[in-house]
């Protein structure tokens, strides 16, 4: 037998944390995040499109757009970028202490990361329910009685649908942060093997980026 | 390429970044600058992105794989993007009788 193989062999033996199918952690390590990557790409397709229909009619429109983003609450809006990003922050540092094996910093991490992420669909939460309040909800709902309605509609509609989808990102991102602090608690990760915590982050840190662009595009267009 | 054991104060030093350019972002939205206005805010969103993308998310330290699948995604919005304004921002150019 050559030793090569040989030698991996007892390199699979030497690690339980290391699949069969990879020369060694680092490779494994990097499949995974590379599959992650691949994955958020695609998130970009997804997103991209509103973006690209955003800007058109944005360049279309652009005082109604002005006008329609004087009804967004800026405050609020700043309040819930500085939640997310604090939250980017926590991931980070879970992912840190995953790569350093301390377990208990990794659970605290991961559940003060998810309890921002509720924090900020709360904001999110009241900022909807005061559109509704205001009749700026796009549909048969739709009561704004400005210069322009119509355009002012379609600002609302990319907001609702634009926030919502980064939303239900967020609430699926929830669900995933609280898998990862079961497992992590239950001692499933390692220094060695801790691919699915970076690839979580992966995809936390994927919806603040999303969220750093909507800020400036949704809240801040009309202040001047 | 295994990923070095960052020092924290990375994390923070890129934290307190992000905290700063979202301050000027609101800040520099307050002031008239016309055109300027989207072209700032948006070289602060691009900013806040790439610190994010290169130490929250290990970009700086992945494999070269990596830059080129995430340059990908950057490289079709931006496709999609120029392509669609290229004609929506041109219409009306060129006077074309009969139209």
């Amino acid at each position: 037998m050559p030793t090569a193989c040989l030698r991996r062999i007892s390199r699979v033996e030497d690690n339980a944390a290391l699949a069969e199918q990879f020369d060694d952690l680092a490779q494994q390590h990097e499949a995974a995040s590379l599959g992650m990557w691949v994955f958020l790409v695609t998130e970009i397709l997804f997103f991209g499109g509103l973006f690209a229909g955003y800007t058109v009619y944005r360049t279309s429109y652009p005082e109604a757009f002005r006008e329609a983003s004087h009804h967004l609450d800026v405050l609020l809006g700043s309040i819930n970028t500085i939640v997310l990003i604090t939250s980017s922050l926590t991931m980070a540092l879970a992912v840190h202490s995953a790569m350093a094996g301390r377990r208990r910093a990794l659970v605290v991490y991961l559940l003060l990361t998810l309890v921002l992420g509720a924090v900020f669909l709360g904001i999110k939460g009241t900022e909807y329910a005061h559109k509704y309040e205001q009749g700026l909800v796009p549909g048969t709902l739709f009561a704004y009685s400005g210069p322009h309605p119509g355009q002012v509609e379609l600002f609302m509609l990319f907001y609702f649908v634009m926030t919502g989808l980064h939303a239900l990102h967020l609430i699926v991102g929830l669900g995933m942060l609280g898998i990862l602090a079961v497992l992590a608690w239950r001692g499933q990760f390692s220094a060695d093997y801790y691919a699915p915590v970076e690839t979580g982050g992966l995809y936390w840190h994927f919806i603040d980026i999303v969220w750093i662009f909507l800020l400036p595009l949704l809240y801040l267009i009309g202040l001047h | 390429m295994m990923q070095p054991l960052l020092p924290r104060r990375i994390y923070y030093g890129v934290y307190g970044a992000l905290l700063v350019l979202t301050l000027l972002t609101v800040g520099v939205a307050y002031l008239d600058l016309g055109p300027m206005n989207i072209a700032a805010a948006l070289v602060i969103a691009i900013c806040k992105a790439l610190l994010v993308m290169l130490f929250f998310m290990h970009l700086r330290f992945s494999s070269h794989l990596t830059w080129i699948v995430a340059g990908a995604g950057v490289i079709w919005l931006a496709h999609l993007l120029i392509f669609t304004l290229s004609d929506y921002l041109t219409r009306g150019w060129l006077v074309v009788p009969g139209w």
